[in-house]
């Protein structure tokens, strides 16, 4: 079953499989709300706080996301698919840490 | 033999953040050969026609990149004698012990302006391309993924690009094929140590240093690139760009991630370069249409997005 994202900020929601990430699903359409790096846990691009809503991930790197980042939901859109509906804010990073 | 000295990139050692996921992309989409892992778990790699043991190295790391770059020279005479230059010129020069990558000799590792690690190695076991030396085919069977003949060349960005550029022209013997500059500052530097337009490229970033923008892969041709997007799309690779051309080495390309983020390139044709050719100009104005020649413009991710 499909989940809905929603990206704080904006009034539409994405339609989200389970199997495609959440930067996903927010860049095949027409507005992409979360800006798009490597798509590969890499570059900090898409990094996003969870405000609602659950989530599977995989590893990230540590420049961009630190544990303490990982246990509080702010993780890179591009490496967690959604186990629920889930609602983000964008928090952009663009630098290395 | 008129190509001495330093001889080409030899190999590069990339952190990953999941070693099996890497070693599946760039054996199954890249379509490297897996020729060795170690004991301190690193994955050693090959693309089909390099005789050399490996060109790839993978290490699993909680943060992507690039640990070093290595160029092979000619002779064990040469290195020492780069070695002792390179400290002349104002680099630490470290040792590091025959064995210590597998199957490679001594090598010499110093930390360029720009803050990258770089080390010079002259001898690696042959394991040859898998053709033969005696009355060879063109191509082994059983290619795979991409199927490039060799790794190509590096792209690394740092904020003192002058002491780089200089240490590579004046001390290791790099000509200067391509440039970018605005005013007098200078924005990019493409260097070669062979006839390709270029074994290593510089770009200057106004922030950080060392840091790693790709390793490109060559294909033999045009066919063989938009043969490579057919792969990115099949097999869900994160692409960056392309198929495009470069107006800096006109040269044919796609960028894409490897699956934690390190961008990796494809690239066909460029031209022959030799060293007595005047080094290329282009200007700020212009930098667009030097880096993606059609589209003229460069995205965001492109100038940004590094590990």
């Amino acid at each position: 079953m499909p989940f809905r994202i929603q990206v704080e900020g904006y009034d539409e929601t994405f339609t989200c499989r389970e199997d495609q990430t959440v930067l996903r699903c927010t860049e095949v359409g027409l507005n992409r709300r979360i800006p798009v790096g490597c798509r590969q846990g890499g570059c900090g691009f898409c990094k996003v706080q969870v405000l609602e809503g659950s989530y599977r991930s995989r590893v990230m790197s540590r420049a961009h996301v630190t544990k303490e980042d990982e246990d509080n939901g702010r993780v890179l859109a591009c490496c967690i698919w959604p186990t629920s509906d889930m609602r983000v804010r964008v928090l952009r990073q663009t630098k290395k840490a | 033999m008129s190509m001495t000295g330093v001889l080409r990139p030899g190999h590069c050692l990339l952190r990953v953040l999941d070693i099996e996921a890497a070693v599946k992309h760039y054996t199954e989409v890249i379509g490297l050969d897996i020729t060795g892992r170690d004991d301190k778990g690193r994955v050693y790699l090959k693309a089909w026609d390099e005789h050399d043991h490996h060109s790839i190295i993978l290490r699993e790391a909680d943060i992507p990149g690039c640990d070093f770059i290595a160029f092979k020279v000619d002779s064990k005479a040469t290195l020492e004698r780069l070695a002792k230059d390179v400290e002349k010129f104002g680099c630490k020069v470290n040792y590091l012990p025959a064995g210590e990558l597998m199957e490679t000799g001594e090598r010499v590792r110093f930390q360029i302006p720009t803050g990258h690690h770089v080390e010079l190695y002259a001898e690696k076991t042959k394991v040859g391309n898998g053709l033969g030396n005696v009355n060879p085919g063109p191509w082994p069977d059983g290619l795979h993924g991409m199927q490039p003949p060799r790794m190509d060349h590096w792209q690394i960005h740092g904020i003192e690009l002058p002491g780089s550029v200089e240490l590579f022209t004046k001390v290791l013997g790099f000509g200067w094929t391509e440039r970018v500059k605005d005013d007098n500052t200078l924005m990019a530097a493409f260097l070669s140590c062979s006839t390709k337009p270029h074994d290593i490229a510089f770009i200057k970033d106004f922030e950080l240093q060392d840091r790693f923008h790709h390793v490109a892969f060559y294909l033999n041709t045009w066919e063989e690139v938009l043969r490579a997007a057919d792969i990115i799309g099949k097999k869900n690779v994160s692409l960056d760009i392309g198929p495009t051309r470069h107006g800096i080495t006109r040269g044919q390309t796609i960028y894409f991630f490897d699956p934690s983020g390190n961008r990796n390139e494809v690239f066909s044709g460029g031209y022959m370069y030799y060293p007595d050719m005047p080094t290329i100009e282009w200007t700020m104005d212009e930098l667009g249409r030097a880096i993606f020649y059609p589209i003229r413009e460069l995205n965001e991710r492109f100038l940004t997005v590094m590990t």
